[in-house]
């Protein structure tokens, strides 16, 4: 009955089949706009595959799964970004916690790490992304309200120290515990990483960093095919998704291949130490116990496995 | 038309129950010209939202102006401001079911429809900031990964959709009643509505705990936090309902008593004290302690190193909340309808600056390395909260399409054809 008076609307049908039409033709009208509203989530709609949107969290994954989700993951980067690339899932060395020091008499805040991470880290290129702030302070303090991170002049200047922050690795990680979906977590060599691919993007864990140690991919990163890391890890480095939430990761997919940190290499004066603290003989060992170390923002509790010295 | 057997009969639910929802729709589609006009430009205004959303997923979150040093803006400020007006219902289950006022109780559902609005908006606002809409799933308890109970988002999740369930199920039950004809049996909403009253108060601690439970946020690391929240919650709350029962009277014409009202102003006369007192208060620790910890206070309210993006905010803030609390107290607002309805906006506008940009932005500036990024909405921004206001209000605008009627006994039955004319005629003239 409702239908035919959609379909017949004349008005000499009178007052409420008139009204009854015109409510149908109002809800139709809506709804068309509704549709055309969204219709920019098309988009969205041919680039997410079902296997990505069905894709279990990290920990779930059996082997079988990991080596399918890396392929797919290899074949989108090839199709999207024009790059070849491997990309692994190296997993933590028993006995390892890897350790960070700063050598801050050292550090003359030339940023070549900076650099260093937002090309190992294939970070955006428009951005200027990377993992590590470096901030310069006045001599004759530790309060971060008097430092900068944006100089611009030849360094090192008069009465400055330079201090370059990163994540710290922290092992009551307040980032861990504020995400909902367990997206990330720490693992058992010290590092804190993130499930790109479980990730919602709510950001939360950026507002829980007290180091400022996380980042958001606001839009999906661009880097020319050519200046791509071929050499990548899934929990690493491999290029991520719009709308994520990222960290520096100590570059897990060298460290855990006995390689140094890319910042680490990357420093021409030596003021990075980066190793196994449950290494007797490690060099970062030998820091911890001869140097009056210290760590960021003590007072919190977090508890980082990143530490700061000065030689003088 | 039909006239449903006799209640006696007793007639199956199966039956009954899509009757009810089918006169419902009616009521909720049904009106004078007026109510298609109103609706026609929520309607509008959620579309644009609607596509700026759809937009902001296709292309990214670059589209908005927040940034890695101010993460989260515009969105979580208004979804924390909504969480209070959802709480602020329950100022007026309290003086209904607890100290029995009849004529609040009979206008009691305006406050927890509003509820269900408000509660909807929050999960709106949620959803348009995050990044990853389509894994929405991985938050779903036993499909995906549920942080509980170490997280208090997932705190959160539970408690604003369970006040949800709640309140759907109150106001669905009554009316189902009263469209039945029967007295609601209390064993089925009393026990629900005692329950709401103590989640009232749940949804926005939880929401305050989010926020002050961040030791790297100086700003938000106030254990008064949660007691703000709630006592600008029973300011916002009660003067939007307020300002909803004079829009009822006015332009729906619907007979509301002005106890109700003056029982609310009463309510607000208070809590307006309290949220300015513990406003001063923070502020007081704020400024005589000093030190970095207050660097966040100092950009907010005067400014830091050249800064002052949300100075200019702030201050119309306090001077709203001030200006209500003076309207208020004054005696002329219990006998002046101008006098309420302004106090009640300024003290809305008040609320919505100092818990939205005011609370929200300060956190991240300066950030956690102290640097300083300021922060202003970007169109996109404006138009997905405008659009998601809009849709509030017209969930809001249903909700008392249906429940009013059927509550007033305006149209007792089931002869709507007979009532279309004479419902849709009388309010628009």
């Amino acid at each position: 009955m409702t239908d035919q008076q959609t379909t017949i609307s004349l008005p000499v049908l009178g007052e409420v089949s008139r009204r009854t039409a015109m409510k149908g033709a109002g809800a139709t009208l809506g709804a068309a706009a509704f549709v055309a509203a969204i219709a920019p989530l098309r988009h969205l709609g041919e680039s997410l595959t079902a296997d990505e949107f069905m894709q279990r969290h990290y920990k779930e994954l059996s082997a079988e799964d990991k080596r399918a989700v890396l392929a797919r993951l290899e074949a989108e980067t090839a199709s999207e970004y024009g790059a070849e690339v491997r990309i692994g899932d190296l997993r933590p060395i028993p006995g390892t916690k890897f350790v960070y020091a700063i050598n801050l008499s050292v550090c003359n805040g030339n940023g070549a790490c900076v650099e260093a991470c937002h090309r190992e880290n294939n970070h955006d290129r428009a951005t200027n992304q990377s993992y590590i702030r470096v901030l310069e302070m006045p001599k004759g303090t530790m309060d971060m309200e008097q430092g900068n991170t944006t100089y611009q002049h030849p360094v090192p200047a008069d009465d400055r120290f330079y201090m370059p922050v990163q994540c710290q690795q922290c092992d009551e990680p307040p980032c861990v515990d504020v995400c909902p979906v367990e997206a990330t977590w720490k693992e058992d060599d010290g590092i804190v990483v993130v499930d790109y691919n479980w990730c919602i993007g709510c950001r939360y864990c950026e507002a829980a960093c007290p180091y400022h140690a996380r980042r958001f991919n606001w839009k999906a990163p661009e880097v020319p095919a050519a200046e791509i890391n071929p050499d990548q890890g899934y929990l690493s480095n491999r290029i991520r998704p719009q709308g994520v939430v990222e960290k520096c990761h100590y570059c897990l997919h060298r460290t855990r291949a006995g390689r140094l940190p890319a910042c680490l290499e990357a420093c021409p004066t030596g003021a990075r130490v980066f190793g196994n603290i449950l290494d007797p003989d490690s060099d970062i060992r030998w820091i911890l116990e001869h140097k009056r170390v210290y760590v960021l923002k003590e007072d919190l509790g977090t508890k980082p496995s990143f530490f700061y010295f000065f030689d003088q | 038309m039909t006239r449903l057997s006799m209640p006696s009969d007793r007639p199956s639910h199966w039956l009954s129950y899509p009757r009810f929802v089918g006169r419902s729709l009616r009521l909720a589609t049904d009106g004078p010209r007026s109510f298609y006009v109103w609706m026609t430009l929520l309607t509008a205004v959620f579309l644009v939202g609607a596509n700026a959303w759809a937009n902001q997923v296709a292309h990214g979150m670059i589209l908005t102006n927040m940034t890695d040093h101010v993460s989260w803006g515009l969105y979580i400020a208004n979804f924390t401001f909504m969480v209070g007006v959802a709480d602020g219902g329950v100022m007026m289950v309290i003086p209904a079911y607890l100290y029995h006022d009849r004529r609040m109780h009979d206008v009691v559902i305006l406050g927890e429809l509003l509820a269900i609005a408000a509660i909807v908006m929050c999960l709106m606002f949620v959803t348009v900031d995050l990044g990853r809409p389509d894994r929405f799933w991985h938050l779903i308890p036993g499909l995906g990964r549920f942080n509980f109970p170490v997280s208090m988002l997932t705190w959160d999740v539970i408690v604003l959709n369970g006040y949800l369930l709640l309140n759907l199920h109150i106001c669905g039950y009554l009316l189902y009643m009263r469209f039945l004809g029967r007295t609601p049996n209390p064993r089925w909403y009393l026990p629900f509505v005692m329950l709401s009253i103590v989640w009232a108060i749940s949804i926005h601690t939880v929401t305050a705990f989010l926020y002050c439970g961040l030791g790297g946020r100086p700003f938000w690391n106030s254990a008064l936090l949660a007691p703000r929240f709630l006592a600008s919650a029973f300011v916002s709350g009660p003067a939007f309902i307020i300002i909803t029962m004079f829009a009822l009277r006015r332009i729906a014409r619907v007979p509301l008593p002005d106890g109700p009202i003056q029982t609310l102003v009463k309510i607000v006369r208070v809590t307006i004290l309290i949220n300015l007192l513990m406003v001063v208060s923070e502020v007081f620790t704020e400024f005589y302690t000093g030190g970095t910890h207050t660097s966040s206070a100092h950009y907010l309210f005067f400014g830091l190193h050249g800064f002052n993006g949300l100075v200019p905010w702030i201050w119309t803030a306090i001077a709203c909340n001030v200006v209500a609390a003076i309207l208020f107290l004054h005696p002329a607002a219990l006998s002046r309808m101008w006098v309420v309805v302004l106090a009640c906006a300024a003290a809305f506008t008040g609320a919505w600056i100092e818990k939205g940009m005011g609370l929200i932005v300060p956190g991240f500036i300066p950030s956690t390395l102290h640097e300083i990024v300021e922060y202003a909405p970007s169109l996109t921004e404006w138009k997905i909260t405008a659009g998601t206001w809009a849709f509030g209000l017209m969930v809001y605008t249903i909700a008392l399409k249906i429940a009013i009627p059927i509550l007033s006994g305006r149209l007792d039955g089931y002869d709507v054809g007979a009532d279309d004319d004479a419902s849709g005629a009388a309010p628009a003239s």
